[in-house]
């Protein structure tokens, strides 16, 4: 294989789930939370890729483009819910959102 | 020489990579961090393509970086992107903690991939230069996980009936 062995994008893929968790729990803003999750979703599709090379097996690729559509539907319905909370006049702040909690 | 070029190919990649992933987190703006994602999958999308993942990585940016960020970029507008800076509210003590849990995590999934797999990353399989491409992932896809395949379409219709029912306006809730 040319290039970097398959450990060093599983750094980067770390690192960026690790981006992606700070993200989730930092920010209060439910836009930017999604976007967070985005990238920790993104993180896993690629150790599964780099997994699917280093064993020369398409299922990882497979089970990459099932996790992107997941994440299409999750996107789908979290917009859905940012845009209902911004008509009920809820403010954007996940802090704030506190209606469901038991 | 073709090596040297793949590692800085891979190297810039890397480096778009965990950029824009800090500026995601970090803008305030969700418009811009909106943008910056879009240049995160970009660049996924070429560190895929050196894993020769040719299909994903079309699909990639297509899907994700093309009909996804729309969607998101046009919810953003709706809203008017109200700033939220990256720091602001919450205890001090919360805020810490989730840098502290945020950077357990990074080191937990280092560690047991080290552990688990550390031996055994150097060496990667033999693969012909058909792997992944779109006719090999159908025939997977569509052969030994046909399951998978049908219950992402069920996924998909039931996500956009979501979406309408959410998105829908009801005069009583609009005259709050």
């Amino acid at each position: 294989m040319d290039g970097p062995d398959v450990g060093w994008y599983l750094i980067v893929a770390a690192i960026l789930f690790g981006i992606g968790a700070l993200g989730v729990m930092l920010r209060r803003s439910p836009l930017i939370v999604l976007l967070s999750l985005e990238i920790m979703l993104n993180a896993a599709n690629l150790t599964l890729i780099a997994f699917a090379r280093q064993q020369g097996n398409l299922d990882g690729q497979v089970f990459a483009l099932a996790v992107m559509a997941v994440a299409a539907a999750e996107v789908a319905i979290g917009l859905g819910l940012i845009v209902a909370m911004a008509r009920r006049r809820v403010p954007l702040d996940v802090d704030q959102a506190s209606a469901l909690r038991g | 020489m073709g090596n040297f070029l793949v590692w800085v190919i891979w190297f810039v990649a890397a480096a778009g990579c965990l950029g824009s992933g800090v500026a995601v987190v970090s803008m305030t703006n969700p418009f811009y961090s909106a943008l910056a994602l879009i240049g995160n999958l970009a660049s996924l999308a070429v560190l895929f393509l050196l894993l020769s993942a040719e299909f994903v990585a079309a699909a990639q940016v297509l899907v994700y970086a093309g009909a996804v960020m729309v969607m998101f970029l046009f919810v953003v507008a709706y809203l008017g992107g109200q700033a939220d800076a990256p720091w602001a509210g919450g205890p001090r003590l919360l805020r810490g903690a989730a840098v502290v849990a945020a950077a357990a995590l990074l080191v937990e999934i280092v560690v047991v991939l080290g552990l688990a797999w550390g031996d055994n990353l150097t060496e990667p399989a033999d693969v012909s230069s058909a792997f992944g491409n779109p006719a090999q992932i159908g025939e997977v896809f569509l052969t030994d996980h046909l399951l998978a395949f049908e219950i992402t379409s069920i996924v998909l219709l039931v996500a956009a009936i979501g979406g309408v029912v959410l998105g829908t306006t009801r005069e009583k809730e609009d005259a709050v």
